[in-house]
């Protein structure tokens, strides 16, 4: 997904969040934004929600599973079509967010990216952006398995309706969070009103983009708008209470040094095949022994995408690393398998 | 005696076409040359005398098909339009505020879907609709009776619109996209989501795979014969022999114009056994079945071929491209 027409390649945001979380305030605060842009809106539950936008698509969520034998590859085959249609109106609108339902696994949308030729020609996933209701987002982390993992999926997450909790209330929810998914940029919000640069053209599943892969423990206070936030500084590090989530982890593993190709290869392949099922997010940043640019990949449950990126800088440290957001995911055999492909 | 290989090529009887905006179909619709737009315009008329039919204003045309006497498009404003050779478009259905996904056409009677809404309309104008398990992708009416195919997910489903009760479902797991019958009625093929076709014989719904296609396959073309189903989705037309009573089973197919480009679209000729073939990279070339000789029509450029269509006779070939490039080739004597 890295060749040169990338750039050309209509961006898609994909919204999710539980229901009652903020996804549509959320909507209507991007597309009513001075920004300029022409969205194309897919929406499910069509014409029920008011939303005034020129170009609104009505979606089915129909999830289908793709005969390829892998078993958890399953695409949304209407965004397929709709994406298709959409491309009739090209040069009509600059960008297209998905909103999925409450119960939507992201995981189908994500797919349907690595899946199909002709989305993968004409589109490009930006990010998924989860809104979450700091309210209640901690009780539906026990009970509700679909917003588990629309955290653990997600680049971005918007902590919405804040001013219904309580400081210590949100740092419990955001610690909660960052046990589920350390990695997604993380925004406070009322109303859902958060930067749109925050939302929108993020990248996250850009290889290029891919620089670093550090827990993200900076939490912008997107309300407080005059008080600008460059990332140097670690203010809300302290009193972060840890928390560990039963079923749904991270999994981060570093090798200080170039990986061997010829068994780092068949491990990530195996890994990913093996535990595939469970695992929703992957993402590494790899020195393979002789080459002088990084190795990068991404990918969603058992599909993969890598590549070469950039050089080396000369006073970088060649290390390796890879991460795993996933559901009881077999952390020591991961740790091990990955150092053993030290070169 | 041998012949020196030589370049041959029809390009210079090409007479360039500006339609403006992507060519979703092109055909002869009373024997005058039309393109549907996907700006919603339809062009129909000779060179120098065409006209811009706006039959979905302010829309996008998603799909369009022709049977030679009518052109019937859908559109992305939920209608459909049937325009003949007079150039005048007629609204056959408005399904407000959705897509029209899927179009088949036969003697007078029309089919559209909108989601999983199909609808038929017969030659009296009597429209029933059925809804089917998921979207419907593809439309075909079988070339007997009224019945039509309706592929979705995990299968083909057959419905008499004129007969109560559950149509008869073919099926097929994955994800069902484009039908089509063979001419004469025996076999029903369906390309798939997941890059082949699948077909049924119909008198006992035997399976038949066709696999091995790179890409997706959206473009199918039978032979004046019916003997043979010309393919796009590789880097050949891909032409499976269905003249035997088994159809394409345990044969292999052919392959015409082979190139280190897509195909994107074919037409077979309706009285000859060539078929014309479009690449992703704007070539357009005739290709003889019987030696897989090439005549060259267009060289590449533009980005891909997406519309092709014969005229009745097989003396004029109309093409359109995704980038509003489009040709009408009047072959020499």
């Amino acid at each position: 997904m890295t060749e040169s027409r990338e750039a050309e390649k209509i961006p898609v945001t994909v919204l999710t969040g539980y229901l009652g979380a903020g996804k549509t305030t959320l909507l209507n605060r991007i597309l009513s934004e001075p920004h300029g842009k022409r969205y194309a809106v897919v929406v499910n539950e069509f014409g029920e929600i008011g939303i005034d936008n020129e170009l609104v698509i009505g979606a089915d969520e129909e999830v289908f599973e793709m005969n390829n034998g892998c078993i958890c590859c399953t695409v949304r085959g209407d965004l397929i079509r709709i994406i298709e249609g959409l491309m009739k109106r090209k040069g009509r609108f600059d960008a297209i967010i998905v909103e999925t339902t409450g119960l939507a696994d992201p995981a189908p949308v994500a797919q349907t990216f690595f899946v199909d030729e002709d989305v993968q020609k004409a589109a490009r996933l930006d990010a998924v952006v989860t809104v979450a209701d700091a309210k209640w987002l901690a009780a539906r982390l026990r009970d509700a398995p679909e917003a588990k993992n629309q955290i653990a999926f997600a680049d971005v997450i918007i902590i919405n309706k804040t001013d219904l909790v309580t400081p210590g209330e949100l740092r419990e929810v955001e610690a909660r969070i960052r046990a589920i998914n350390p990695y997604a940029s993380l925004h406070r919000a009322n109303k859902c009103d958060v930067k749109l640069a925050d939302v929108l053209e993020r990248r996250a599943f850009d290889l290029d983009r891919i620089l670093d892969i550090e827990p993200d423990f900076l939490v912008a206070e997107d309300h407080d708008h005059d008080h600008d936030h460059d990332h140097g500084h670690s203010h809300s590090h302290h009193g972060l209470k840890h928390y560990h989530d039963e079923d749904m982890q991270s999994v981060a593993v570093v090798l200080d040094g170039d990986v061997d190709p010829a068994k780092f290869m068949p491990w990530i392949s195996r890994v990913t095949q093996e535990q595939g099922p469970n695992i929703l997010r992957c993402k590494g940043i790899v020195a393979m022994k002789g080459d002088p640019k990084r190795f990068v990949f991404q990918g969603v449950h058992m599909m993969l995408d890598g590549d070469s990126q950039r050089e080396w800088k000369p006073d970088e440290r060649r290390e390796s690393k890879v991460v795993f957001i996933g559901r009881n995911l077999e952390e020591e055999d991961i740790r091990k398998g990955f150092l053993a492909c030290a070169a | 005696m041998t012949e020196a290989p030589q370049a041959t090529t029809l390009a210079q009887h090409v007479r360039p076409l500006e339609a403006g905006a992507e060519v979703v179909a092109a055909a002869f619709v009373g024997g005058a040359p039309a393109l549907a737009l996907a700006d919603g315009a339809v062009l129909i008329g000779e060179p120098d005398e065409q006209k811009r039919v706006f039959a979905h204003p302010d829309a996008a045309i998603l799909t369009a098909i022709s049977d030679g006497k009518t052109l019937l498009t859908g559109g992305d404003d939920g209608r459909v339009a049937a325009i003949g050779g007079d150039a005048v478009a007629h609204t056959i259905a408005d399904e407000k505020g959705r897509w029209i996904d899927a179009l088949a056409l036969r003697g007078g009677s029309y089919a559209w879907s909108a989601g999983k809404q199909v609808s038929a309309r017969d030659e009296n104008g009597t429209v029933r609709t059925w809804s089917a398990p998921t979207t419907a992708r593809g439309l075909a009416f079988q070339p007997k009776g009224y019945r039509l195919a309706v592929t979705h997910y995990n299968g083909v489903s057959l419905w008499f619109p004129k007969v109560e009760g559950p149509p008869q479902t073919l099926e097929w797991k994955g994800a069902h996209l484009d039908a089509t019958f063979s001419p004469d009625g025996r076999f029903l093929v369906s390309s798939m989501q997941e890059n082949a076709l699948h077909g049924w014989r119909l008198a006992d719904s035997r399976n038949m795979r066709m696999t091995g296609y790179p890409g997706k396959t959206r473009s199918m073309s039978w032979s004046h014969d019916g003997a043979w189903l010309a393919t796009s989705g590789a880097e050949a037309a891909i032409v499976w022999p269905f003249k035997d009573k088994d159809g394409p089973m345990g044969k292999a197919p052919r392959e015409c114009g082979v190139r280190e480009a897509r195909v994107t679209k074919v037409a077979f000729h309706p009285r000859a056994l060539v078929a014309a073939i479009g690449y992703a990279d704007g070539l357009l070339l005739l290709c003889r079945l019987a030696d897989a000789a090439e005549i060259l029509v267009r060289s590449p450029g533009g980005g891909p071929v997406s519309a092709l269509g014969w005229d009745a006779a097989g003396a004029r070939l109309i093409f359109g491209l995704e980038s509003g490039e489009a040709g009408f080739l009047n072959l020499p004597g």
